[in-house]
């Protein structure tokens, strides 16, 4: 079972930890839906300062809307924003 | 040396029509030098691993690229598992992704993919080679996912709206490789003759392949 599933709408965090990141700022704080699990891989902030990145965390690609996104995207509603966060990233959303 | 002793007169002054041999070495430049001496040094890598990569990454190129698509569009059946799991259908083709993996995003008549790297460079190195200099600059990575559509037009591609953009940042584990749709005229040419019209930028999803 992973934690988030395909479809489900999630918030990814609005958080500002110093250090290396690997969560765009420009999605921080912004909610999308669950594109797909891409399986479980070691933690990049982890590794980035010599650790080993255990425990592994769980990958999504998550879909955005660009209007979400930005104040007057120039395209039509439907285009979109896809990318990759790891799940210490991503909280549920109550509907 | 204390002199200009290169020539017979000193060099206040430029000659015309050629370019000064300055070679600064860059800041970040002397950094990377300077880790990768003591990788060496202490044994962590070997100069023969470094050149051994070097070499390897500097062997690949857009062809390989260019044949997966071209058996995607003559093999319906390889094109499932391309998609299904872009890393292992590759490796069926004797590609390697390395220590990442690839997803396969396919143009349609609704949709078209467009791949960017917004924190560095990420790119499927090992099935196109090396990425342009344009994939890394600033200005393509900033402005793909703010406007694809006007960052498309630069590029000569003009999208209908009735056709969705998504757009890839591929901020982490993952490589993307668009799959182009085969173009108008082209029904039953080998996947050989296939291949040779598949562009690095058409499988980048900045351009439409053109038969």
């Amino acid at each position: 079972m992973t934690m988030f599933s395909v479809g489900e709408r999630v918030r990814i965090k609005d958080s500002h930890p110093p250090g290396h990141r690997r969560t765009p700022f420009y999605v921080r704080g912004k909610t999308g839906v669950i594109e797909r699990y891409c399986g479980d891989f070691k933690n990049p902030e982890e590794l980035a300062y010599g650790f080993d990145g255990t425990p592994k965390r769980e990958l999504y690609r998550v879909r955005l809307a660009q209007n979400d996104l930005w104040e007057n995207y120039e395209g039509p509603a439907s285009d979109t924003l896809d990318l990759e966060i790891y799940d210490h990233w991503l909280e549920k959303v109550e509907d | 040396m204390t002199t200009d002793d290169r020539g017979t007169h000193s060099h206040d002054h430029d000659h015309p029509g050629t370019t000064p041999d300055v070679n600064e070495t860059g800041y970040y430049e002397l950094m990377a030098e300077a880790m990768k001496e003591l990788l060496i040094e202490k044994g962590v890598v070997s100069a023969d691993d470094l050149r051994r990569n070097l070499e390897f990454l500097d062997s690949r190129d857009p062809v390989d690229g260019g044949k997966i698509i071209a058996r995607a569009w003559t093999d319906p059946d390889f094109k499932s598992r391309l998609l299904e799991d872009g890393t292992k259908a590759v490796e069926e083709m004797g590609l390697t992704m390395g220590d990442a993996e690839l997803v396969v995003v396919e143009n349609t008549d609704d949709v078209h993919n467009m791949i960017v790297c917004t924190l560095c460079s990420c790119y499927p190195r090992t099935i196109l080679g090396l990425p342009p200099d344009w994939y890394k600059s600033k200005s393509y990575r900033s402005r793909a996912v703010v406007e694809p559509r006007s960052v498309l037009k630069e590029f000569g591609t003009e999208l209908p709206d009735s056709k969705t953009v998504r757009v890839h940042d591929s901020n982490a584990d993952m490589r993307y490789l668009v799959l182009p749709q085969q173009p108008e005229g082209t029904d039953g040419w080998s996947a050989d003759r296939l291949a040779e019209i598949v562009t690095r930028d058409a499988m980048v999803g900045v351009v439409l392949p053109q038969a």
